[in-house]
C-alpha cells in the first residue's frame, strides 16, 4: 500500500456507526403504532433467514458440501436439543471432517 | 441483578466469540497478504467492527477502487444494521442517552440475533457485556490472524467459515420449532434472498435489506393477530 489507509478506515467506521446509532436516538421514546410494531417484531426472523441463505451454501468455498453438512448437523442437533456452543463447534467439526476427505 | 447480567452476557457472548475469532483470523491473514500494515489491520477491526464490509474493503482496495467508492459500498453493506438497531431500540430498556453510544457501536448481525431471541429484558449491563465479548473475539482474532496466520492449517480456517452460519441457525432453531409462522417467514426471507443474489441486480448488501423490508411487512400484514398476542416492550 503506497498511501495511508487511516482516512479510509475512519470513513468506513463513521458510515458503519451512524446507521447503528441513529435509531436509538430517534425511536427510543417514540410511540410505535401497532402495525409498525408487528413489522419490527418480524425483523429478527426475516434478517436471520436472509443472513443464512444462500451464504451458508458457500461457507466453505472449495467444497460447499462441507459447509452444508456442518449446517445439517446444526439443524439436526437443534431439532432435539437446545444450546449454541455444541451446534456451532459440531458444525465446524463436521465441515472439517468432510474437508479432510472423510 | 448485575451479577446474573454478567453471567448471562458471557454465556450468550461466548458462542459469538467462538464464531468471530476464526473469522477475524481470516481477516488478519487476508489483510497481511494484501499488504495492509499491522496497525491498519488492527484499526479496521477496532473502529469499524463489521465483518463483511472489512473483507469487501480489502477486495476493493486490491481492485484499485478509491476511498470514496469503498466508503459508499460500506454504507450500503452495513445499512441493514439500521433496521436491526430500530428493532433493538424497542427492546433495550435504558433511559440515559450516553449509554446508547457504546451499545450502538456493538450492533452486529450476531449480537443483534442473540439479543432478539433473549427472553429477558435487555439491560445496558447485559447488552454492553455481550457486545464486549463479541468485540474481544473480533479484535483478538484479527491480531492472531495477522501475527500467526501463516502457521494455521488452511483446512482449519476454511472449516471455521461455517461457524457464523451455524451460530445464526442455532439461535433461530428454538423459535422455528415453536412457531410455524416464524419458520415460514425465515424460509421465505432466505429463499427470496437467494433469488435476489442469483439475479444480481442490487448492490452488495441490499438484497438482505430488501428481504427484511418485504418479508417483515408481509409478516405484519398477513397476521394481525400477532400484534395483540404480545406487545410488551422492555
Amino acid at each position: 500500500m503506497d498511501r495511508s489507509l487511516i482516512p479510509l478506515i475512519f470513513g468506513m467506521a463513521a458510515v458503519t456507526y451512524l446507521p447503528r446509532l441513529a435509531p436509538f436516538l430517534f425511536f427510543r421514546n417514540a410511540r410505535i403504532p401497532a402495525r409498525l410494531d408487528a413489522f419490527l417484531k418480524c425483523i429478527p426472523v426475516a434478517a436471520i433467514g436472509a443472513l443464512i441463505i444462500p451464504g451458508a451454501f458457500t461457507a466453505t468455498p472449495d467444497l460447499p458440501w462441507a459447509g452444508i453438512a456442518g449446517m445439517g448437523f446444526t439443524l439436526a442437533y437443534g431439532l432435539f436439543n437446545g444450546g449454541i456452543i455444541v451446534p456451532v463447534l459440531g458444525a465446524v467439526a463436521v465441515a472439517w471432517l468432510v474437508l479432510s476427505g472423510m | 441483578m448485575q451479577h446474573s447480567d454478567t453471567r448471562d452476557a458471557l454465556k450468550a457472548g461466548i458462542p459469538i466469540f467462538i464464531g468471530y475469532f476464526p473469522a477475524a483470523v481470516a481477516f488478519g491473514i487476508l489483510a497481511r497478504t494484501t499488504g495492509t500494515t499491522f496497525w491498519e489491520a488492527m484499526l479496521f477491526s477496532i473502529v469499524v467492527f463489521a465483518g463483511a464490509s472489512q473483507f469487501i474493503a480489502l477486495n476493493l482496495l486490491a481492485t484499485g477502487m478509491g476511498p470514496v467508492g469503498i466508503i459508499l459500498t460500506t454504507l450500503l453493506v452495513n445499512f441493514r444494521h439500521f433496521l436491526m438497531s430500530t428493532y433493538l431500540s424497542t427492546r433495550i430498556c435504558e433511559k440515559a442517552v450516553k449509554y446508547y453510544l457504546p451499545m450502538a457501536f456493538g450492533v452486529t448481525d450476531e449480537t443483534f440475533s442473540v439479543m432478539s431471541f433473549t427472553r429477558k429484558s435487555l439491560t445496558r449491563q447485559f447488552v454492553i457485556r455481550l457486545e464486549l465479548t463479541a468485540y474481544t473475539g473480533w479484535v483478538s482474532g484479527t491480531l492472531a490472524g495477522f501475527v500467526l496466520g501463516r502457521f494455521m492449517p488452511a483446512i482449519l480456517t476454511q472449516s471455521m467459515g461455517v461457524a457464523l452460519y451455524a451460530l445464526l441457525l442455532a439461535i433461530l432453531m428454538p423459535e422455528l420449532k415453536t412457531s410455524s409462522r416464524s419458520l415460514v417467514l425465515a424460509l421465505a426471507s432466505g429463499l427470496f434472498n437467494w433469488f435476489l443474489v442469483t439475479v444480481d441486480v442490487l448492490p452488495k448488501g441490499w438484497s438482505i435489506i430488501v428481504c427484511i423490508l418485504v418479508v417483515a411487512s408481509a409478516g405484519a400484514f398477513f397476521n394481525p393477530g400477532f400484534i395483540k398476542e404480545d406487545n410488551i416492550h422492555g
